[in-house]
Protein backbone atom coordinates (compact mmCIF):
# COMPACT_ATOMS: atom_id res chain seq x y z
CA UNK A 1 0.00 0.00 0.00
CA UNK A 2 1.17 3.37 -0.70
CA UNK A 3 1.51 5.84 2.20
CA UNK A 4 1.15 9.84 2.00
CA UNK A 5 2.18 11.74 4.98
CA UNK A 6 -0.68 14.44 5.63
CA UNK A 7 0.85 17.28 7.48
CA UNK A 8 -1.56 17.37 10.14
CA UNK A 9 -2.22 13.44 10.43
CA UNK A 10 0.84 12.26 9.80
CA UNK A 11 1.66 8.83 7.29
CA UNK A 12 -1.87 7.72 6.08
CA UNK A 13 -2.35 5.15 3.04
CA UNK A 14 -2.90 6.76 0.25
CA UNK A 15 -6.47 5.83 -0.26
CA UNK A 16 -7.48 8.58 2.21
CA UNK A 17 -6.19 11.42 -0.61
CA UNK A 18 -7.12 13.01 -3.10
CA UNK A 19 -5.18 14.39 -5.78
CA UNK A 20 -5.33 18.21 -6.55
CA UNK A 21 -3.23 18.81 -9.37
CA UNK A 22 -0.46 20.85 -9.81
CA UNK A 23 0.05 24.01 -7.85
CA UNK A 24 0.12 27.07 -9.69
CA UNK A 25 0.03 30.66 -9.42
CA UNK A 26 -2.41 33.21 -11.13
CA UNK A 27 -2.26 35.54 -13.30
CA UNK A 28 -2.74 39.02 -12.68
CA UNK A 29 -6.68 40.17 -13.19
CA UNK A 30 -5.77 42.38 -15.85
CA UNK A 31 -3.92 39.59 -17.93
CA UNK A 32 -4.77 39.58 -21.58
CA UNK A 33 -7.22 36.72 -22.94
CA UNK A 34 -4.35 34.18 -23.70
CA UNK A 35 -2.33 34.61 -20.50
CA UNK A 36 -5.66 33.99 -19.43
CA UNK A 37 -6.60 30.68 -21.57
CA UNK A 38 -2.99 29.62 -21.02
CA UNK A 39 -3.41 29.59 -17.03
CA UNK A 40 -6.77 27.58 -17.46
CA UNK A 41 -6.03 24.87 -19.87
CA UNK A 42 -2.11 25.14 -20.20
CA UNK A 43 0.00 22.49 -17.75
CA UNK A 44 3.56 21.37 -17.23
CA UNK A 45 2.84 17.75 -18.21
CA UNK A 46 6.50 17.09 -18.52
CA UNK A 47 7.53 14.94 -15.76
CA UNK A 48 10.14 16.05 -12.80
CA UNK A 49 9.75 17.45 -9.59
CA UNK A 50 6.39 19.02 -9.02
CA UNK A 51 3.77 20.72 -6.56
CA UNK A 52 0.92 19.55 -5.76
CA UNK A 53 -2.50 19.97 -4.12
CA UNK A 54 -3.47 17.04 -2.35
CA UNK A 55 -6.15 16.68 0.19
CA UNK A 56 -6.60 14.43 3.20
CA UNK A 57 -10.02 13.37 2.93
CA UNK A 58 -11.22 12.12 6.33
CA UNK A 59 -10.08 15.21 8.46
CA UNK A 60 -10.24 17.73 5.67
CA UNK A 61 -6.71 18.95 5.04
CA UNK A 62 -5.19 20.61 2.03
CA UNK A 63 -1.90 20.87 1.78
CA UNK A 64 1.57 20.86 -0.33
CA UNK A 65 2.86 17.75 -1.57
CA UNK A 66 6.53 18.11 -3.52
CA UNK A 67 6.56 15.00 -5.73
CA UNK A 68 8.29 13.90 -8.76
CA UNK A 69 6.11 12.61 -11.43
CA UNK A 70 8.56 10.51 -13.21
CA UNK A 71 9.33 8.27 -9.76
CA UNK A 72 6.36 8.92 -7.78
CA UNK A 73 8.54 9.90 -4.73
CA UNK A 74 7.71 12.72 -2.42
CA UNK A 75 10.13 15.31 -1.04
CA UNK A 76 7.79 16.67 1.20
CA UNK A 77 5.08 17.83 2.06
CA UNK A 78 3.24 20.70 4.10
CA UNK A 79 0.68 23.37 4.75
CA UNK A 80 0.44 25.78 1.86
CA UNK A 81 1.10 28.90 4.77
CA UNK A 82 4.13 26.89 5.90
CA UNK A 83 6.29 27.27 2.20
CA UNK A 84 9.43 27.57 2.97
CA UNK A 85 9.67 26.07 6.05
CA UNK A 86 11.12 22.33 6.10
CA UNK B 1 2.10 -23.76 -46.28
CA UNK B 2 2.56 -27.31 -44.97
CA UNK B 3 5.42 -27.07 -48.17
CA UNK B 4 6.46 -24.12 -47.19
CA UNK B 5 7.44 -25.23 -44.22
CA UNK B 6 8.70 -28.86 -45.08
CA UNK B 7 10.90 -26.04 -47.53
CA UNK B 8 12.17 -24.88 -44.46
CA UNK B 9 12.46 -27.68 -42.14
CA UNK B 10 14.84 -29.15 -44.92
CA UNK B 11 16.79 -26.31 -45.73
CA UNK B 12 19.40 -24.93 -43.84
CA UNK B 13 19.18 -21.08 -45.06
CA UNK B 14 15.76 -19.78 -43.71
CA UNK B 15 15.02 -17.53 -47.10
CA UNK B 16 11.56 -16.17 -46.37
CA UNK B 17 11.64 -12.04 -46.49
CA UNK B 18 11.48 -10.62 -42.87
CA UNK B 19 8.72 -8.63 -42.22
CA UNK B 20 10.57 -5.64 -42.91
CA UNK B 21 13.92 -4.04 -43.49
CA UNK B 22 16.28 -3.57 -40.74
CA UNK B 23 17.44 -0.20 -40.47
CA UNK B 24 20.84 1.17 -39.00
CA UNK B 25 22.14 4.06 -39.68
CA UNK B 26 19.48 6.96 -40.42
CA UNK B 27 19.94 9.12 -43.99
CA UNK B 28 21.43 12.42 -43.19
CA UNK B 29 17.63 14.02 -44.23
CA UNK B 30 14.20 13.50 -45.16
CA UNK B 31 11.02 15.03 -46.50
CA UNK B 32 10.00 13.97 -42.92
CA UNK B 33 10.41 12.40 -39.71
CA UNK B 34 8.05 10.53 -37.52
CA UNK B 35 8.68 10.65 -34.06
CA UNK B 36 7.03 7.07 -32.81
CA UNK B 37 6.43 3.85 -33.97
CA UNK B 38 3.02 2.87 -32.75
CA UNK B 39 0.19 2.25 -34.88
CA UNK B 40 -0.53 6.14 -35.09
CA UNK B 41 3.24 7.15 -36.17
CA UNK B 42 3.24 3.96 -38.76
CA UNK B 43 -0.03 4.86 -39.95
CA UNK B 44 0.95 8.47 -40.86
CA UNK B 45 4.33 7.08 -42.55
CA UNK B 46 2.19 4.28 -44.73
CA UNK B 47 -0.32 7.32 -45.52
CA UNK B 48 2.27 9.61 -46.32
CA UNK B 49 3.81 7.67 -48.62
CA UNK B 50 0.82 5.96 -50.12
CA UNK B 51 -1.74 8.72 -50.74
CA UNK B 52 0.81 11.40 -50.90
CA UNK B 53 3.68 10.40 -52.60
CA UNK B 54 6.27 11.49 -49.50
CA UNK B 55 8.33 8.13 -49.04
CA UNK B 56 11.76 10.08 -48.13
CA UNK B 57 9.95 9.39 -44.42
CA UNK B 58 11.98 8.00 -41.22
CA UNK B 59 9.96 6.54 -38.35
CA UNK B 60 11.86 6.73 -34.99
CA UNK B 61 11.00 4.47 -32.14
CA UNK B 62 12.77 4.76 -28.67
CA UNK B 63 11.96 1.44 -27.90
CA UNK B 64 10.33 -1.22 -30.58
CA UNK B 65 7.24 -1.19 -32.84
CA UNK B 66 3.74 -1.02 -30.95
CA UNK B 67 5.55 -1.19 -27.64
CA UNK B 68 3.79 1.62 -26.07
CA UNK B 69 0.17 2.26 -26.09
CA UNK B 70 -0.88 0.11 -28.91
CA UNK B 71 0.40 -2.47 -27.52
CA UNK B 72 -1.12 -1.45 -24.19
CA UNK B 73 -5.03 -1.06 -25.05
CA UNK B 74 -8.07 -3.73 -24.48
CA UNK B 75 -8.34 -3.54 -28.56
CA UNK B 76 -11.71 -1.55 -28.65
CA UNK B 77 -12.86 -0.17 -31.85
CA UNK B 78 -16.15 1.95 -32.11
CA UNK B 79 -17.50 5.23 -32.64
CA UNK B 80 -20.54 5.60 -30.47
CA UNK B 81 -19.27 8.84 -29.33
CA UNK B 82 -21.09 12.01 -27.81
CA UNK B 83 -19.98 14.99 -29.88
CA UNK B 84 -20.71 15.08 -33.79
CA UNK B 85 -17.14 16.00 -34.51
CA UNK B 86 -16.01 12.73 -32.42
CA UNK B 87 -18.25 10.17 -33.69
CA UNK B 88 -17.89 11.81 -37.16
CA UNK B 89 -14.03 11.22 -36.86
CA UNK B 90 -14.31 7.60 -35.13
CA UNK B 91 -16.62 6.17 -37.55
CA UNK B 92 -14.27 6.79 -40.48
CA UNK B 93 -11.59 5.24 -38.61
CA UNK B 94 -14.38 2.31 -38.16
CA UNK B 95 -14.96 2.41 -42.13
CA UNK B 96 -11.26 1.93 -42.41
CA UNK B 97 -10.48 -0.81 -40.13
CA UNK B 98 -13.28 -2.90 -41.44
CA UNK B 99 -11.36 -3.54 -45.18
CA UNK B 100 -7.85 -2.90 -43.62
CA UNK B 101 -6.90 -6.80 -43.06
CA UNK B 102 -7.35 -6.76 -46.82
CA UNK B 103 -4.91 -3.43 -47.48
CA UNK B 104 -2.44 -4.23 -45.31
CA UNK B 105 -2.15 -8.11 -46.43
CA UNK B 106 -2.32 -9.17 -42.81
CA UNK B 107 -4.83 -10.70 -40.91
CA UNK B 108 -5.88 -7.73 -37.99
CA UNK B 109 -8.20 -10.30 -36.27
CA UNK B 110 -10.66 -7.74 -36.93
CA UNK B 111 -13.81 -9.19 -35.27
CA UNK B 112 -17.49 -7.06 -35.20
CA UNK B 113 -18.96 -8.47 -31.25
CA UNK B 114 -21.18 -5.20 -30.94
CA UNK B 115 -20.60 -3.15 -27.77
CA UNK B 116 -23.10 -2.27 -24.77
CA UNK B 117 -22.09 1.03 -22.20
CA UNK B 118 -24.11 -0.79 -19.16
CA UNK B 119 -26.18 1.92 -17.34
CA UNK B 120 -27.15 1.49 -13.81
CA UNK B 121 -28.20 4.91 -12.89
CA UNK B 122 -30.59 7.02 -14.27
CA UNK B 123 -28.62 9.92 -15.25
CA UNK B 124 -26.40 7.25 -17.40
CA UNK B 125 -29.55 6.08 -18.96
CA UNK B 126 -30.10 9.74 -19.80
CA UNK B 127 -26.34 9.82 -21.47
CA UNK B 128 -27.09 6.84 -23.74
CA UNK B 129 -29.65 8.23 -24.56
CA UNK B 130 -28.14 11.43 -25.78
CA UNK B 131 -25.34 9.64 -27.50
CA UNK B 132 -27.94 7.51 -29.54
CA UNK B 133 -29.87 10.15 -30.59
CA UNK B 134 -26.33 12.24 -31.42
CA UNK B 135 -25.35 8.67 -33.66
CA UNK B 136 -28.04 8.32 -35.08
CA UNK B 137 -27.92 12.08 -36.55
CA UNK B 138 -24.57 11.20 -37.94
CA UNK B 139 -25.99 8.38 -39.53
CA UNK B 140 -23.54 5.57 -36.88
CA UNK B 141 -25.90 2.41 -35.92
CA UNK B 142 -26.75 3.04 -31.96
CA UNK B 143 -29.72 2.27 -29.78
CA UNK B 144 -30.49 2.16 -26.45
CA UNK B 145 -31.75 -0.88 -25.34
CA UNK B 146 -33.13 -2.27 -22.22
CA UNK B 147 -31.91 -5.33 -19.37
CA UNK B 148 -33.88 -8.14 -21.90
CA UNK B 149 -31.81 -7.36 -25.14
CA UNK B 150 -28.67 -7.52 -22.64
CA UNK B 151 -29.49 -10.17 -20.78
CA UNK B 152 -30.51 -12.45 -24.43
CA UNK B 153 -26.92 -11.26 -25.68
CA UNK B 154 -24.63 -11.85 -22.52
CA UNK B 155 -26.86 -14.47 -20.45
CA UNK B 156 -24.07 -15.35 -18.21
CA UNK B 157 -24.33 -11.45 -17.49
CA UNK B 158 -25.99 -10.92 -13.30
CA UNK B 159 -28.27 -8.24 -14.52
CA UNK B 160 -28.78 -7.01 -11.44
CA UNK B 161 -24.81 -6.90 -10.62
CA UNK B 162 -25.24 -8.55 -6.94
CA UNK B 163 -27.92 -6.76 -5.93
CA UNK B 164 -26.45 -3.25 -5.74
CA UNK B 165 -26.34 -1.95 -8.86
CA UNK B 166 -28.78 -3.39 -11.02
CA UNK B 167 -28.23 -2.89 -14.77
CA UNK B 168 -31.33 -0.10 -16.41
CA UNK B 169 -30.39 -0.77 -20.59
CA UNK B 170 -27.17 0.11 -22.40
CA UNK B 171 -26.42 1.64 -25.18
CA UNK B 172 -25.64 -0.86 -27.92
CA UNK B 173 -23.52 -0.31 -30.76
CA UNK B 174 -23.30 -2.92 -33.01
CA UNK B 175 -20.07 -1.66 -35.03
CA UNK B 176 -18.22 -2.05 -31.63
CA UNK B 177 -15.21 -4.15 -32.73
CA UNK B 178 -11.95 -5.74 -31.22
CA UNK B 179 -8.55 -6.06 -33.12
CA UNK B 180 -4.94 -7.39 -32.55
CA UNK B 181 -3.27 -4.41 -32.19
CA UNK B 182 0.03 -5.26 -32.66
CA UNK B 183 -0.63 -6.72 -35.93
CA UNK B 184 -2.51 -3.19 -36.64
CA UNK B 185 1.11 -1.26 -36.23
CA UNK B 186 2.96 -4.41 -37.99
CA UNK B 187 0.71 -4.41 -40.67
CA UNK B 188 1.28 -0.35 -41.18
CA UNK B 189 5.26 -0.69 -40.65
CA UNK B 190 5.16 -3.15 -43.53
CA UNK B 191 3.39 -1.45 -45.66
CA UNK B 192 5.38 1.60 -45.26
CA UNK B 193 8.57 -0.17 -45.56
CA UNK B 194 7.63 -1.44 -48.76
CA UNK B 195 6.64 1.87 -49.95
CA UNK B 196 9.89 3.01 -48.90
CA UNK B 197 9.88 4.47 -45.43
CA UNK B 198 12.65 3.73 -43.49
CA UNK B 199 11.85 2.59 -39.42
CA UNK B 200 14.49 2.79 -37.12
CA UNK B 201 13.61 1.24 -33.71
CA UNK B 202 15.48 1.75 -30.43
CA UNK B 203 15.96 5.38 -31.85
CA UNK B 204 15.23 7.97 -29.34
CA UNK B 205 14.75 11.89 -30.23
CA UNK B 206 16.79 13.88 -27.63
CA UNK B 207 15.99 16.97 -28.98
CA UNK B 208 14.01 19.39 -31.74
CA UNK B 209 16.13 21.82 -33.99
CA UNK B 210 13.94 25.06 -34.38
CA UNK B 211 14.97 28.07 -36.13
CA UNK B 212 13.14 31.32 -36.04
CA UNK B 213 10.02 29.83 -35.64
CA UNK B 214 10.57 26.97 -38.25
CA UNK B 215 11.75 22.98 -37.70
CA UNK B 216 15.09 22.13 -39.06
CA UNK B 217 16.00 18.72 -37.80
CA UNK B 218 15.72 16.22 -34.20
CA UNK B 219 18.31 15.03 -33.06
CA UNK B 220 18.60 11.41 -32.05
CA UNK B 221 20.51 8.87 -30.18
CA UNK B 222 21.62 7.99 -34.07
CA UNK B 223 22.85 11.31 -35.11
CA UNK B 224 21.55 14.44 -36.05
CA UNK B 225 18.72 14.59 -38.78
CA UNK B 226 17.42 17.76 -40.25
CA UNK B 227 14.00 17.55 -41.93
CA UNK B 228 11.57 20.56 -42.22
CA UNK B 229 8.74 18.38 -41.36
CA UNK B 230 8.22 16.96 -37.66
CA UNK B 231 5.42 14.97 -36.66
CA UNK B 232 5.19 13.86 -33.02
CA UNK B 233 3.12 10.89 -32.06
CA UNK B 234 4.40 9.68 -28.73
CA UNK B 235 1.35 9.41 -26.49
CA UNK B 236 2.26 9.17 -23.29
CA UNK B 237 5.65 10.86 -24.12
CA UNK B 238 3.89 13.95 -25.29
CA UNK B 239 4.81 16.57 -22.56
CA UNK B 240 8.37 15.92 -23.01
CA UNK B 241 8.63 16.21 -26.88
CA UNK B 242 6.81 19.22 -27.13
CA UNK B 243 9.00 20.57 -24.01
CA UNK B 244 11.60 20.04 -26.56
CA UNK B 245 9.69 22.29 -29.46
CA UNK B 246 8.65 24.96 -26.56
CA UNK B 247 5.37 24.35 -27.13
CA UNK B 248 2.85 24.62 -24.16
CA UNK B 249 -0.41 21.75 -24.73
CA UNK B 250 -2.94 21.17 -21.59
CA UNK B 251 -1.77 17.27 -21.70
CA UNK B 252 -1.17 15.44 -18.31
CA UNK B 253 0.02 12.06 -18.14
CA UNK B 254 -2.39 9.80 -16.14
CA UNK B 255 -1.29 5.64 -15.85
CA UNK B 256 -4.07 3.60 -17.61
CA UNK B 257 -3.75 -0.10 -16.60
CA UNK B 258 -5.31 -3.16 -17.99
CA UNK B 259 -5.51 -7.12 -17.70
CA UNK B 260 -5.90 -10.10 -18.68
CA UNK B 261 -7.39 -13.04 -17.27
CA UNK B 262 -6.30 -17.10 -18.26
CA UNK B 263 -7.72 -18.12 -21.45
CA UNK B 264 -11.17 -19.57 -21.44
CA UNK B 265 -13.57 -21.68 -23.89
CA UNK B 266 -15.37 -18.71 -26.29
CA UNK B 267 -18.19 -17.43 -23.94
CA UNK B 268 -18.54 -13.91 -24.46
CA UNK B 269 -19.11 -12.87 -27.22
CA UNK B 270 -20.10 -9.05 -26.86
CA UNK B 271 -18.07 -6.10 -25.59
CA UNK B 272 -19.08 -4.79 -22.48
CA UNK B 273 -18.58 -1.71 -20.65
CA UNK B 274 -20.08 -0.35 -17.28
CA UNK B 275 -19.19 3.28 -16.95
CA UNK B 276 -20.35 3.30 -12.98
CA UNK B 277 -18.60 0.06 -11.75
CA UNK B 278 -15.36 1.39 -14.09
CA UNK B 279 -15.24 -1.84 -16.44
CA UNK B 280 -14.61 -2.49 -19.98
CA UNK B 281 -14.39 -6.16 -21.02
CA UNK B 282 -13.98 -8.38 -24.10
CA UNK B 283 -13.13 -11.93 -24.94
CA UNK B 284 -9.88 -12.34 -27.16
CA UNK B 285 -9.75 -14.59 -29.71
CA UNK B 286 -7.28 -16.78 -27.66
CA UNK B 287 -9.76 -17.04 -24.86
CA UNK B 288 -8.73 -14.30 -22.56
CA UNK B 289 -10.72 -11.61 -21.06
CA UNK B 290 -9.01 -7.98 -22.05
CA UNK B 291 -10.01 -6.13 -19.39
CA UNK B 292 -9.58 -2.48 -17.73
CA UNK B 293 -10.92 0.01 -15.56
CA UNK B 294 -10.51 3.68 -15.25
CA UNK B 295 -7.51 6.13 -14.99
CA UNK B 296 -4.89 6.68 -11.84
CA UNK B 297 -6.70 9.06 -10.21
CA UNK B 298 -2.90 11.51 -10.30
CA UNK B 299 -0.22 12.07 -12.30
CA UNK B 300 2.53 9.91 -13.15
CA UNK B 301 4.49 9.19 -15.87
CA UNK B 302 5.02 5.22 -15.28
CA UNK B 303 3.60 2.07 -16.96
CA UNK B 304 4.11 0.37 -13.38
CA UNK B 305 0.76 -1.56 -12.43
CA UNK B 306 -0.42 -1.71 -9.23
CA UNK B 307 -2.66 -3.95 -6.57
CA UNK B 308 -5.11 -1.50 -5.65
CA UNK B 309 -5.78 -1.75 -9.62
CA UNK B 310 -6.92 -4.99 -9.86
CA UNK B 311 -8.54 -5.58 -6.63
CA UNK B 312 -11.05 -2.91 -7.73
CA UNK B 313 -11.91 -4.15 -11.01
CA UNK B 314 -11.97 -7.66 -10.32
CA UNK B 315 -14.49 -6.89 -7.84
CA UNK B 316 -16.87 -5.19 -10.06
CA UNK B 317 -16.07 -7.81 -12.34
CA UNK B 318 -17.93 -10.07 -9.65
CA UNK B 319 -20.43 -8.04 -9.46
CA UNK B 320 -21.24 -8.57 -13.60
CA UNK B 321 -19.84 -12.14 -13.88
CA UNK B 322 -20.20 -14.03 -9.82
CA UNK B 323 -19.20 -17.39 -11.86
CA UNK B 324 -15.79 -16.00 -12.93
CA UNK B 325 -14.61 -16.30 -8.94
CA UNK B 326 -12.04 -19.25 -9.88
CA UNK B 327 -10.52 -17.81 -12.91
CA UNK B 328 -6.84 -15.87 -12.39
CA UNK B 329 -5.73 -12.87 -13.57
CA UNK B 330 -2.29 -13.98 -15.66
CA UNK B 331 -1.41 -10.57 -16.53
CA UNK B 332 -1.56 -6.45 -16.02
CA UNK B 333 0.10 -3.77 -17.00
CA UNK B 334 -0.07 0.15 -17.39
CA UNK B 335 0.00 2.50 -20.08
CA UNK B 336 0.63 6.53 -20.16
CA UNK B 337 -2.43 7.67 -20.82
CA UNK B 338 -2.17 11.38 -22.50
CA UNK B 339 -4.99 13.12 -20.92
CA UNK B 340 -6.69 16.24 -21.97
CA UNK B 341 -9.66 18.61 -20.47
CA UNK B 342 -11.95 18.32 -22.98
CA UNK B 343 -11.62 14.19 -23.53
CA UNK B 344 -10.51 14.95 -27.50
CA UNK B 345 -7.56 14.46 -28.51
CA UNK B 346 -5.02 17.41 -29.97
CA UNK B 347 -4.31 17.04 -33.72
CA UNK B 348 -2.93 19.30 -36.54
CA UNK B 349 -0.60 22.40 -36.65
CA UNK B 350 1.36 23.85 -33.68
CA UNK B 351 3.14 27.25 -33.02
CA UNK B 352 5.83 25.81 -34.95
CA UNK B 353 5.66 25.94 -38.53
CA UNK B 354 6.48 22.67 -39.65
CA UNK B 355 6.10 20.50 -36.36
CA UNK B 356 2.96 19.06 -35.91
CA UNK B 357 1.07 17.31 -33.48
CA UNK B 358 -0.99 13.59 -32.70
CA UNK B 359 -1.75 14.11 -29.40
CA UNK B 360 -4.31 13.61 -26.39
CA UNK B 361 -5.63 10.07 -27.09
CA UNK B 362 -5.89 9.78 -23.44
CA UNK B 363 -7.84 6.55 -23.24
CA UNK B 364 -9.03 6.13 -26.87
CA UNK B 365 -6.38 5.80 -29.09
CA UNK B 366 -6.09 2.30 -30.85
CA UNK B 367 -9.29 2.58 -32.57
CA UNK B 368 -8.40 6.01 -34.73
CA UNK B 369 -5.58 4.95 -35.48
CA UNK B 370 -6.30 4.59 -39.10
CA UNK B 371 -8.22 7.85 -39.58
CA UNK B 372 -5.41 9.67 -37.41
CA UNK B 373 -2.17 7.97 -39.74
CA UNK B 374 -4.48 9.36 -43.01
CA UNK B 375 -5.48 12.82 -41.86
CA UNK B 376 -2.19 13.48 -40.36
CA UNK B 377 -0.55 12.48 -43.13
CA UNK B 378 -2.63 15.08 -45.46
CA UNK B 379 -1.96 17.50 -42.36
CA UNK B 380 1.72 17.08 -43.04
CA UNK B 381 1.47 16.81 -47.05
CA UNK B 382 -0.55 20.40 -47.51
CA UNK B 383 0.36 22.09 -44.56
CA UNK B 384 -3.09 22.22 -43.40
CA UNK B 385 -5.52 20.41 -41.26
CA UNK B 386 -8.20 18.11 -43.58
CA UNK B 387 -11.76 19.37 -42.01
CA UNK B 388 -12.55 16.00 -40.55
CA UNK B 389 -9.73 17.12 -37.43
CA UNK B 390 -9.82 20.63 -37.47
CA UNK B 391 -12.08 20.15 -34.36
CA UNK B 392 -9.09 18.89 -32.47
CA UNK B 393 -6.46 21.32 -33.38
CA UNK B 394 -4.15 22.66 -30.48
CA UNK B 395 -5.71 26.37 -30.33
CA UNK B 396 -9.28 25.22 -29.81
CA UNK B 397 -8.22 26.18 -25.75
CA UNK B 398 -7.05 29.36 -26.28
CA UNK B 399 -10.10 30.24 -28.22
CA UNK B 400 -12.46 28.53 -26.10
CA UNK B 401 -13.94 25.92 -28.37
CA UNK B 402 -13.40 22.57 -26.61
CA UNK B 403 -15.25 19.68 -27.81
CA UNK B 404 -16.65 17.96 -24.85
CA UNK B 405 -15.91 14.34 -25.19
CA UNK B 406 -16.38 13.07 -21.08
CA UNK B 407 -19.23 11.25 -21.45
CA UNK B 408 -18.50 9.33 -23.95
CA UNK B 409 -15.73 8.07 -22.21
CA UNK B 410 -15.84 3.78 -21.63
CA UNK B 411 -15.50 4.28 -17.60
CA UNK B 412 -16.12 6.90 -15.44
CA UNK B 413 -13.12 9.63 -15.01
Amino acid sequence: MKLLTCPINGVRPLSEFVFGGELRDMPPAECSDKEWADYVYNRNGAPGLKKEWWYHSPSGTWFVAERDTLTDNVARTYLYEQEGAQ
Amino acid sequence: MPLRLLKYALSKEYKETRFFRENVTPKKSYDAVIIGGGGHGLAAAYYLAKDHGITNVAVLEKGYLGGGNTGRNTTIVRSNYLTPEGVNFYDASVKIYEGLSEELDINLFYSTRGHFTLAHTESAMRTMRWRAEVNKHVGVDSYVVGPDEISKACPQLDISCSGHAPILGALYHGPGSVARHDAVAWGYARGADRLGVDIFQSTEVTGIDIKGGKVQGVQTSRGYISTPRVLSAVAGFTPRICKMAGIDTPIVIHPLQACVTEPMKPWLDSILVSGSLHVYVSQSSRGELVMGSSLDPYEVHSTRSSLDFVEGLTSHMLDMFPFLSNVKIVRQWGGMADMTPDFSPIMGKTPVEGFYLDAGWGTWGFKATPISGKTMAATIANDMAPDLIKPFRLSRFEEYELTGEKGAASVGH
